[in-house]
């Protein structure tokens, strides 16, 4: 009954703490190998909004822990957050964003800005600093439609909550490093909505060609990636039949030639 | 030496406080339609709500003491995300917190050092079908009921409340019950002596917002700016041109000039931001 923060977090922290994911107590060690990783995720920008999407793997060891994992996420009405690291805490800690975002939109009336969205999800992962040294790191990716800029913005993060605003495209995650690769090669500033999808899709083939920890599309489960679009309309997931059928497409390129499509030289 | 006051007099001064506190402002209806409930009040701030959301399927109306109010709406805000985030967002419900609300004024009215919220409380909830709709009033002493079909509070309610009994009709449109929810807001009363003038609110002074089961979102509360509310609305007939009627006095939310305050852009979600759009 006093007036005080708009922010769910901090109310949290002064209400119930237990709650928040990141005020745990982790006994000394290494913690790394106890839970479920969520692995690649990759996001680029286009005239007009931003796609984000996400392998469908989680990973304990060399074990598979879950094929059909979703860690990409709407995080309010125009933007999206896709997860790598710990999935049982990113994942908790998506729902708080998600509630962070709701909360201040309904007690001030109006939504953060793009940059205090991005910000307050850095201030989110600082917090799990401790647990990060022990193992158990989130790291976030974070996309979504600017309407002050009128454009679609990603951010990408580091474990100390360190924000970095990316041109363009990013990935994040295992296999992200072969999907940054892929994406230098296909990305142009010009593409479509669903071209940029397509892109996508096809560094998510090839981050699964090279990292073990990434999903590829599985054809026998038909299990896709999770593919989220941010627009000045708002934000909407792509049905899996759309993405189903980009996945065929690239996979019906890549019998022909399994490197996938060829950029050209000069 | 102090005066004996019996336990009766005290409650029913402190009754008599609240309730005038409450009369001094405009009425709030609440109308259940086909698709859900709509709230309508005479409030010309586009900032200072009286209606508000709460959660994906519960609003929240209320009379009297703004600041008052607007501190049980932000514990209200606050109790329903922490449990949709303690449990899961179905496990929100209308009952839940309007329970919650009763204890509380409840509390705030029989405790001996605070004086009395001056407060009315609609909490509405509506499920997927519109049997399964709620509306709870909540009074200043922590009194619930249960309300059907249509419900006001706040100033002149006897008036509005007669013009909803003739006029509400059951599973309407959302045209049909604006019209009748904003022509009962209109009603004057008869009073000494002189006829009662019943006045057309323009659309800008009107706060309309509904909880409405056919959007696509989870979230179901949609505020209707004043273009879309002009469009519902503009085949009203114009005011009689009868004597300017008496202007009810301000009620205390009316303090704040909410004259510069952009007005909202139509078919928003719940609360849009106002950047980039014309």
């Amino acid at each position: 009954m006093t007036p005080g923060t708009s922010s769910f977090a901090d109310f949290l922290a002064s209400q119930s703490p237990d709650l928040l994911p990141t005020r745990r107590a982790v006994p000394q060690g290494h913690a790394g190998d106890l839970a479920p990783h969520g692995t690649t995720i990759v996001a680029a920008t286009f005239p007009g909004g931003v796609v984000m999407a996400g392998d469908r793997r989680a990973t304990m060891g060399n074990i598979i822990a879950q094929r059909d994992i979703e860690k990409v996420f709407p995080a309010d009405e125009y933007s999206c957050v896709g997860i790598a690291g710990t999935a049982g805490l990113a994942v908790e800690l998506v729902r708080l964003f998600q509630t962070e975002l709701e909360h201040y939109e309904k007690i001030e009336g109006m939504t953060l800005s793009m940059d205090g969205k991005a910000n307050r999800l850095a201030g989110l992962i600082r917090a799990n600093l401790a647990m990060a040294m022990q193992g158990l790191a989130i790291v976030p990716l974070f996309a979504g439609f600017d309407l002050a800029a009128g454009q679609g913005r990603i951010f990408s993060y580091d474990v100390t909550g360190g924000r970095y605003e990316e041109t363009a495209f990013h990935s994040v995650g295992s296999g992200s490093l072969f999907a940054r690769g892929a994406l230098k090669k296909l990305y142009r500033e010009d593409l479509s909505e669903t071209d940029c999808v397509t892109a996508l899709v096809q560094s998510l083939y090839d981050a699964a060609d090279d990292d073990s920890a990434t999903g590829g599309p599985d054809l026998t489960r038909r299990i896709f990636p999770v593919v989220q679009v941010v627009t000045a309309e708002g934000g909407r997931r792509v049905s899996d039949s759309d993405v189903a059928q980009v996945a065929d497409a690239v996979i019906a390129g890549r019998m022909n030639r399994p490197d996938g499509p060829a950029a050209a030289l000069t | 030496m102090p005066f004996y006051v019996s336990p009766e007099q005290l409650m029913k001064d402190r009754a008599d406080f609240a309730r005038k506190g409450i009369a001094r402002g405009r009425s709030v209806v609440a109308v259940q339609y086909a698709d859900g409930v709509l709230f309508a009040s005479e409030n010309p701030s586009q900032a200072l709500h009286k209606v508000s959301e709460i959660y994906d399927r519960i609003a929240f109306a209320a009379v009297g003491r703004y600041n008052e109010f607007e501190n049980l709406r932000i514990a209200g805000v606050r109790l329903a995300d922490m449990r949709g985030y303690a449990y899961d967002r179905r496990d929100v419900t209308g009952r839940g917190l309007a329970n919650a609300y009763a204890q509380t004024l409840g509390t705030i009215f029989s405790s001996g050092g605070e004086k009395p919220y001056e407060v009315e409380i609609f909490v509405a909830e509506i499920g997927d079908h519109a049997a399964d709709d709620q509306i709870y009033r909540l009074t200043y002493q922590g009194q619930v009921t249960d309300e059907h079909q249509y419900a006001v509070m706040g100033g002149a309610d006897e008036v509005v409340a007669a013009y909803l009994e003739e006029h509400y009709s059951d599973n309407s449109s959302l045209s049909d019950a604006v019209h009748v929810a904003v022509a009962a807001l209109g009603k004057g009363a008869a009073e000494n002596g002189t006829p009662a003038v019943d006045r057309v609110i323009p659309a800008s002074d009107l706060e309309v917002a509904v909880l409405d089961r056919t959007r696509t979102q989870p979230r179901k509360f949609l505020r209707l700016g004043p273009a879309r509310l002009e469009r519902l609305l503009n085949d009203r007939e114009p005011a009689p041109p009868a004597p300017p009627p008496a202007t009810p006095s301000p009620s205390p939310a009316q303090e704040i000039d909410p004259a510069d305050v952009p007005s909202e852009p139509d078919d928003t979600p719940p609360i849009a931001p106002h950047e980039g759009r014309p």
